[in-house]
């Protein structure tokens, strides 16, 4: 029955794609269209909120005679995927809420309202198949609409490239998504997930599988060094598509990998264990430096997905080191911590995009170089990324800090694997988060401080206005989210225990009957973590201060000018600029990891144009992985380009001489 | 059931074509290789006739006089008129290396040997030595196509290659009378094609030396 009505969701949000292509030149398409899909995403939330916290309510698998002749479709919803499709939901209908608003100063509607509901529908899609062809007919629909929604905008600098860039690893993904089912489905071609459920592959093919989903998954999540295109696609497209891809598609990839690795192919290895918690430190360390020297807010956000989505692998990478130990609890833990990830993440990264849209909108400036001060002019904004800012560099209350915690709580289990790697290997990893968590929080420091605080610093932050009510409602309601599941994390735990219990064999202790609303993910005599209580003494300290200074402190104060605070000038220009905070990060990891190269200019003497400095980053895995391939990929296409320009005879020789090498491999292969 | 004898005469008419086949390598001259031809083909119609007879496909004698009727008549006379009306009659042609074109030849026919009397294993001497022997005829003519520079000797290539398809397809039993019919029109309609694109090459470069269509070709590198 819930598989049913998702897959009528599915049919309505691309039914209203298809009204969308037709009715886009009306001026109320635009409205029509988001309000249609924010009612469907609103429906689909509701039903998969509530098969997952009942799950006996899910049944069978429903089949459908479309698709290969011999297969047909399946369709099923556990309750892993009823958790997915309710994060997906939740930023689907956010995003319609949003673009309510936002959606109205599109300039090319045509653009982007027929493929907005198909990518919803893509997205739900993928995660109610229930076998491979279904899968990844679902999984490539996403891709190619959005990858329309990012060449929404073509025409604009860059963009095009992006959209190349994404269409191409896009297909790359896909293609290694294709082989990891190939092999999965064996010989016998089963490829219903069910029957890969019966016979899992021997040790060395699933040894590839997990290779492969970790490129076709990753490629789309963006595991480094396979991100290079999410931080130039994400951003090239509209706002709210960029919050979806960012905050939601992602999320979709992260099931995939979920799906395969956890779900079909069968108990772990413990080396993989090792590999992918690695790659996911890698990841968190190098997209928060990235974000870090961004002066593009969008940008900023886009790599700081790249980081996130490093957190929720070290999570998902120890839930496999433990299972293959077979310690069920700690697998669960860490499990439970990249599933709360995955849904927090989407919650804030969500609202930051629909703040950045928002200052985007009322600016027309993403660069932060040009920004400032709004915080003045758009104090709702301002407010709403203030807290997806907190949420999202970890702290408390807010929701990022419950997840991190618990991630850091599997970390600190890692003494008890037997494996001499992962007892090395994992505190590492927990040092390179540790290190990204606090480069988080200088990054957005960053995004806020330049965004929002000192002096504007051009004349159209100067004038900006704050964003229209439905966009500020769909933050509000996001901020709301992240403090809810900060401070009531237990009831998000239990509610996560069906998906934990399938995927691990184990689950948490329930957390609702403990006193005071306290989690306590192992035992009482570890550790605990109380988000209510801490948001009250938050709350009281903070009120407390602010009433001591404004009582006694603020009344003190006379004003004068004595020394203009460091602003004798009252240019803009003076102020600390987003580059001059970034650079002490720049200076220290500069050479080695974004091969940085700075450079003054100074002018001749008597000239009095004023001196530049000149500062140039590099991508390393661009630099080392992706130039030479593609130069190598230019240089046999060059080779094979001869072929072009054959006489008849060279033809006909190049055939027959294919036919007579064909022959003699039959002769000698007898 | 095949008698000795009947084998013995299928055996020596399909070896003969592969012989002739080795003629058609080594003619210099234009009037040489279209006798050849003729010859060749006369050779098909002689098997096909055979395998009528043993066969007992009355079909199959149809077959045999199209081949002898377009081949080795038709098809032949009209390349001596298009040879003199060209003006090529006296033209040696350069056979590059007859010596090596001649190694490659036993070269191939050692290699669909070896191809086909494996595969075959299951299925009746005759048509394995049939099979062997055409595979031989196909891969012969392709050399040829590859080893001339006339347009007219690539041609003949062709054809020869469309014997051996035959040889092939009549010693296994029964190939429809219509499948032969379409192949043989199919022929007819590219000689008349290829003829008329050679006049039209001759009229607009004075040679049929293919080599120097390519210097007209439209996209060069």
């Amino acid at each position: 029955m819930t598989a049913e009505l998702l897959l009528w969701c599915v049919a309505a949000l691309l039914a209203t794609g298809a009204a969308g292509l037709l009715l886009h030149r009306r001026p109320m398409a635009s409205a029509a269209v988001y309000a249609a899909s924010l009612a469907i995403t609103a429906a689909a939330l509701t039903i998969s909120a509530r098969a997952l916290l009942s799950p006996a309510s899910l049944n069978g698998v429903i089949s459908l005679p479309l698709g290969l002749p011999w297969l047909g479709t399946h369709f099923k919803v556990d309750a892993l995927s009823a958790f997915f499709l309710l994060v997906i939901n939740v930023g689907g209908a956010m995003a319609s809420l949003f673009a309510l608003g936002y959606g109205r100063h599109e300039e090319t509607p045509g653009r982007v309202l027929p493929f907005f509901p198909a990518f919803l529908a893509g997205m739900n899609a993928v995660l109610l198949a229930a076998d491979a062809f279904t899968f990844l007919f679902a999984w490539e629909f996403m891709s190619l609409s959005s990858w329309a929604l990012v060449m929404a905008h073509h025409r604009r600098a860059g963009n095009a490239a992006a959209g190349y860039l994404y269409l191409l690893m896009a297909s790359f993904g896909t293609l290694a998504l294709l082989l990891a089912f190939g092999l999965l489905a064996g010989p016998s071609g089963a490829y219903d997930f069910a029957a890969i459920r019966q016979m899992p592959p021997a040790a060395a093919v699933s040894a590839v599988v997990l290779v492969l989903a970790l490129i076709g998954a990753g490629s789309k999540a963006g595991l480094v060094p396979l991100h290079v295109w999410l931080p130039l696609a994400h951003p090239a497209a509209p706002t709210h598509v960029s919050a979806l891809m960012s905050g939601v598609m992602t999320k979709v990839a992260v099931y995939g990998f979920v799906r395969i690795v956890f779900d079909l192919l069968g108990p772990p290895t413990w080396w993989w264990g090792a590999v992918v918690p690695f790659i996911g430190g890698i990841t968190a360390v190098m997209g928060v430096l990235y974000a870090l020297l961004q002066n593009d807010l969008k940008r900023l956000l886009a790599y700081s997905t790249v980081e996130n989505i490093g957190i929720i692998f070290v999570g998902l990478g120890l839930a496999l080191a433990f299972e293959a130990n077979e310690m069920q609890a700690a697998a669960a833990l860490a499990f439970t911590a990249a599933l709360l990830h995955v849904f927090n993440h989407s919650l804030f990264k969500s609202l930051l995009f629909f703040g950045a849209g928002a200052v985007l909108s009322s600016t027309g400036e993403r660069d932060m170089d040009r920004l400032g001060g709004l915080i003045h002019r758009m104090p709702r904004t301002a407010f709403a990324f203030l807290i997806g800012s907190a949420a999202i560099s970890a702290l408390p209350p807010f929701n990022g800090f419950v997840s991190e915690w618990l991630t850091f709580q599997a970390i600190l289990l890692s003494p008890t694997l037997p494996q001499w790697l992962l007892k090395f290997l994992v505190p590492a990893v927990g040092a390179l988060l540790a290190l990204a968590a606090a480069l988080a929080g200088a990054c957005f420091v960053k995004a806020f401080g330049f965004t929002f605080l000192g002096r504007p610093r051009s004349d159209i932050a100067r004038e900006a206005a704050d964003t229209d009510r439905w966009s500020i409602a769909g933050m509000f309601i996001l901020a709301a989210l992240c403090l809810v599941a900060g401070i009531l994390p237990g009831y998000f735990i239990d509610a996560l225990g069906p998906v934990i219990e399938a995927m691990t064999g184990a689950s948490l202790p329930r957390q609702e009957q403990l006193d005071w609303l306290t989690i306590v993910p192992i035992a009482q005599s570890r550790s605990s973590y109380n988000g209510l209580l801490v948001f009250f003494f938050i709350v009281l300290s903070a009120s407390l201060a602010a009433e001591a200074i404004h009582r006694w402190a603020s009344a003190a104060v006379r004003r004068s000018a004595p020394w203009d605070c460091g602003f004798p000038d009252s240019s803009p220009a003076t102020q600390y600029s987003p580059g001059s905070f970034s650079q002490p990060i720049r200076r220290v990891f500069g050479s080695v990891l974004f091969r940085a190269h700075e450079e003054v200019q100074m002018p001749p003497p008597g000239d009095a144009s004023p001196a530049r400095l000149q500062v140039r980053l590099r991508d390393l895995p661009w630099d080392v992985i992706y130039a030479p391939m593609a130069r190598a990929v230019a240089y046999c296409a060059e080779r094979v380009n001869a072929l072009q320009f054959l006489t008849i005879r060279g033809y006909l020789t190049l055939v027959f001489s294919a036919l007579v090498v064909l022959l003699m491999v039959l002769a000698i292969w007898q | 059931m095949i008698t000795p004898l009947a084998f013995d005469v299928a055996h020596l008419f399909a070896g003969s074509l592969v012989l002739v086949s080795f003629m058609l390598l080594y003619q210099d001259r234009m009037t040489g290789l279209v006798n050849t031809f003729a010859l060749h083909a006369l050779v098909v119609s002689f098997s096909v006739a055979w395998q009528a007879y043993i066969q007992q496909a009355p079909h199959l004698y149809i077959t045999a006089a199209i081949a002898l009727g377009i081949k080795a008549i038709v098809i032949p006379v009209v390349l001596h008129r298009m040879i003199v009306r060209l003006g090529i009659h006296r033209t040696i042609e350069p056979v590059v290396g007859v010596g090596l074109t001649m190694l490659a030849g036993i070269g191939l026919i050692a290699l669909s040997i070896m191809v086909m009397l494996p595969i075959t294993a299951q299925a009746g001497t005759l048509a394995r030595e049939d099979l062997a022997f055409a595979l031989s005829v196909i891969l012969l003519g392709l050399l040829m196509m590859i080893s001339r520079r006339n347009a007219v000797s690539q041609v003949i290539g062709f054809m020869s290659i469309e014997n051996g398809l035959i040889l092939a397809a009549t010693g296994a039993k029964g190939m429809p009378l219509v499948v032969e019919i379409s192949v043989a029109f199919s022929i007819l309609v590219a000689l008349i094609v290829i003829g008329i694109f050679l006049f039209r090459i001759r009229e607009r470069f004075e040679t049929v030396d293919i080599h120097l269509l390519h210097e007209h070709r439209g996209e060069q590198p």
